[in-house]
């Protein structure tokens, strides 16, 4: 596929949230670009022509939350893995998260990130930096010649920003560049040492416990300084039923806050853990039925704007230790559509294209970035999915150069048929 | 020996009490009643797992467990080599399933295991074939001395069914505690907890079991006290404000077990820590029955250890007796 090449996609259902457009209709890549939707039917010499009637056309997927692990971790994975395993799963544009080895706080780590992203061939990678100069959590990056070398947002994420007045000053400084201040919600003084939700099953395996409340006391700090600052604070991976309502009670006040859910904390509770599975090992922790119904109708009513994987590649001899000795985290990108497909449209929880809004246009105007439209002049990121296709985890399957999933054999429906970027097919699954 | 298939008893490994049945449990009590007898004779010996290879794995410090197997297994006349972490491979980072592995690789028959994660010894028998004992994992089991406390219990009361059971002190960290709970529950008796609220796992209720704030009223309550050792560095972490203050509220004094209205029974798994959560006149006083548990921990050993090698319950009488 040479890219310049025009591309048709002929018969599909188009769906793109940004434009509230759901319709049959004939989509025309020129140039990298989305040239029409619909319309007529004269096409530019050499046009690829992809019937995908029955399927569904959407703007690609924008993941805000990722871990490609490079530099540092690239026995889990590398920046071009995780790319590709990216767009296997129909993402377009994926966040990387800087808690690597070294951790991206500086221009020049952030720099190195974005370049291994353009040599890469898979979705657009865009850095997000350090909040803190090491993830100390003592002293602000300097976030402004990091924006200029490509980061979108900052984060310590991993870590914590324990420190309240350092995260005050975070959501006040980034207000000069209006990007968003991510933070990984957890009170490290009641999660201190946990492996797992407390509650029953961590009684009883006899692992110590990371409670709700380690979450929700520093989401409701985190909110209230967001309020005192008017800084953007973006909360990831949210686990609990309260904090799902204290953001949808801070978002009814105006507070500018956007929020993640995972696929993991719609699908999963902490009897995954049960029997010291370690790939069900993840931080924030899988929690109890009443929380991960709570992030189901977050995402539902659109408390939590986003669906994030927090895909966090381990390798194998990570996994395969003691429960408390395995690191947290999991695999996400391969397996983000048919969670959302499986466990959260077809039991009807939200429409086909309430689900893509969290997962296009929500997570690319949270972080300010291109994607997520088929606007006619945008990119064209594009992904062509079957929502009916039944298929079977397989982790071997994986393009991600790790394995650690729950999902694993779960029978899943909607795959990713076709990803586009920048009008070249990185993606084709034949 | 007449094996039956070990999966027909137990299966293949002993890793907790949570995933025995009622039955099981007793038939390891009845295997072990034979099996103390074996212990006062002038040459303790049998012949039981003659030929077998038993390794302890011992990556915690332990004296009372470690020898209290050794001295099963030696007494079943099985071939048997302790590891510690210090001064083995483990030491040198190699992981624990790479020490499995290598072990099985000289043809073993069983694992004795204590390590400090929870989860460690399912971890283990998941990925061998030889049998897995859990000799004490983390917070999560430590189903011989359940056992052990269980039929000491039965020798002086005659019964578990019906008993009042209070176990007092650290049950958060406590693999003990959760081991006691799920067998004596099985076994019919009514289990209590008492201790500070910071050492008790949030929601222990939901175990089926009594909390008790005070130990008066716990003393008040109970037939049977299992007394918890309380690990010093839980006051460094904060779990307690001072040792002298524990005494004071939780310890179990004379003068406590004096008000019980009942004979108290006076279990302690050890080592214990006196005058801090037991007072000495009550440790070597007539209720407890401390000693007694530890001797009966070689004989429950000793029916772990044959029931997992494929003894038959029925045939452990025999099977000690003969002379093969």
């Amino acid at each position: 596929m040479l890219p310049g090449r025009p591309i048709l996609l002929r018969g599909g259902r188009v769906i793109d949230p940004s434009q509230k457009f759901d319709d049959i209709a004939n989509v025309l890549i020129v140039d990298g670009t989305i040239a029409r939707i619909g319309g007529s039917d004269d096409l530019p010499e050499g046009t690829l022509v992809r019937d995908v009637a029955g399927n569904i056309v959407a703007p690609g997927f924008v993941d805000v939350h990722v871990h490609l692990r490079e530099p540092g971790g690239e026995h889990k994975e590398t920046i071009a893995t995780g790319a590709r395993a990216a767009v296997a799963g129909g993402f377009t544009s994926v966040c990387a998260m800087p808690n690597t080895d070294p951790p991206i706080d500086d221009p020049a780590s952030v720099g190195f990130v974005k370049a291994a992203g353009l040599r890469g061939d898979g979705a657009r990678v865009f850095p997000v930096g350090c909040i803190s100069i090491g993830q100390k959590g003592e002293r602000l990056t300097q976030m402004g010649e990091m924006i200029a070398a490509g980061a979108v947002g900052f984060t310590d994420d991993g870590r914590p920003v324990s420190d309240a007045g350092l995260m005050r000053l975070a959501l006040e400084y980034s207000r000069t560049f209006d990007v968003p201040i991510a933070n990984h919600c957890e009170e490290r003084s009641l999660s201190h040492g946990g492996s797992m939700n407390e509650g029953l099953v961590s009684s009883r395996l006899g692992l110590a416990g990371i409670p709700n409340a380690a979450e929700d006391v520093m989401i409701a700090r985190d909110l209230i300084l967001a309020e005192l600052t008017g800084g953007r604070l973006h909360i990831q991976h949210v686990s609990t039923r309260r904090g799902v309502a204290m953001i949808r009670e801070a978002k009814s006040r105006g507070v500018r806050v956007t929020a993640e859910g995972t696929p993991h904390h719609f699908s999963l509770t902490d009897e995954a853990v049960d029997g010291y599975r370690t790939e069900a090992k993840v931080n924030p922790p899988l929690r109890q039925a009443e929380d991960r119904d709570a992030v189901i109708e977050g995402i539902s009513d659109g408390t939590l704007d986003v669906i994030a994987t927090d895909h966090a590649p381990h390798h194998y001899d990570e996994k395969e230790q003691a429960f408390e000795d395995a690191p947290m985290g999991m695999v996400g990108l391969e397996t983000a559509l048919g969670l959302v497909i499986t466990r959260l449209v077809e039991p009807g929880h939200l429409s086909l294209s309430d689900a893509l809004e969290r997962m296009t246009i929500a997570p690319a105007r949270a972080f300010n970035l291109p994607g997520g439209t088929l606007a006619i002049g945008s990119p064209a990121d594009v992904t062509v999915f079957d929502p009916r296709a039944e298929w079977v985890v397989d982790p071997d399957r994986f393009l991600s150069k790790s394995r650690n999933t729950p999902f694993a054999g779960w029978t899943l429906r909607g795959k990713t048929l076709l990803t586009i970027v920048g009008g070249r097919i990185l993606f084709d699954a034949g | 020996m007449n094996a039956a298939p070990a999966t027909q008893v137990l299966g293949k490994d002993l890793i907790g009490l949570e995933s025995l049945s009622a039955e099981q449990i007793r038939m390891i009590l009845d295997t072990a009643e034979p099996f103390r007898e074996i212990s006062e004779r002038a040459i303790k010996k049998v012949p039981v797992l003659r030929g077998k290879t038993i390794v302890n794995l011992f990556f915690e410090a332990s004296t009372r467990t470690r020898i209290s197997f050794e001295f099963a297994e030696k007494r079943l006349s099985a071939d048997t080599v302790n590891i510690g972490s210090t001064g083995s491979s483990v030491q040198k980072g190699e992981t624990l399933v790479d020490t499995a592995r290598n072990l099985e690789a000289m043809r073993i028959d069983m694992v004795v295991i204590r390590h400090g994660s929870s989860g460690s010894a399912q971890f283990l028998g998941e990925r061998i074939a030889s049998n897995v004992i859990n000799a004490g994992d983390g917070r999560h089991e430590h189903p011989t001395q359940a056992l052990l406390d269980m039929l000491t219990i039965r020798d002086h009361r005659g019964r578990i069914d019906g008993l009042k059971v209070c176990i007092v002190g650290d049950v958060l960290h406590s693999r003990v505690a959760r081991s006691n709970i799920w067998g004596l529950k099985k076994l019919g008796a009514e289990v209590a907890v008492c201790g500070p609220r910071t050492l008790m796992p949030i929601n222990i209720e939901h175990f089926g079991v009594h909390y008790f704030n005070r130990i008066e009223e716990a003393i008040e309550w109970a037939d049977v006290l299992n007394v918890l050792r309380l690990q010093l560095e839980r006051m460094n972490a904060g779990f307690i404000p001072s040792l002298r203050e524990y005494n004071r509220v939780f310890g179990v004094t004379r003068e406590r077990i004096e008000r019980a209205p009942r004979d108290l029974l006076i279990l302690h798994p050890g080592p214990m820590n006196r005058g801090v959560e037991i007072d000495s006149d009550v440790a070597d006083g007539p209720h407890s029955v401390i000693l007694d548990q530890v001797t009966n921990g070689v004989a429950v050993r000793m029916a772990v250890l044959y029931l997992l090698a494929g003894g038959a319950p029925d045939r452990a009488e025999a099977a000690k007796g003969s002379d093969s």
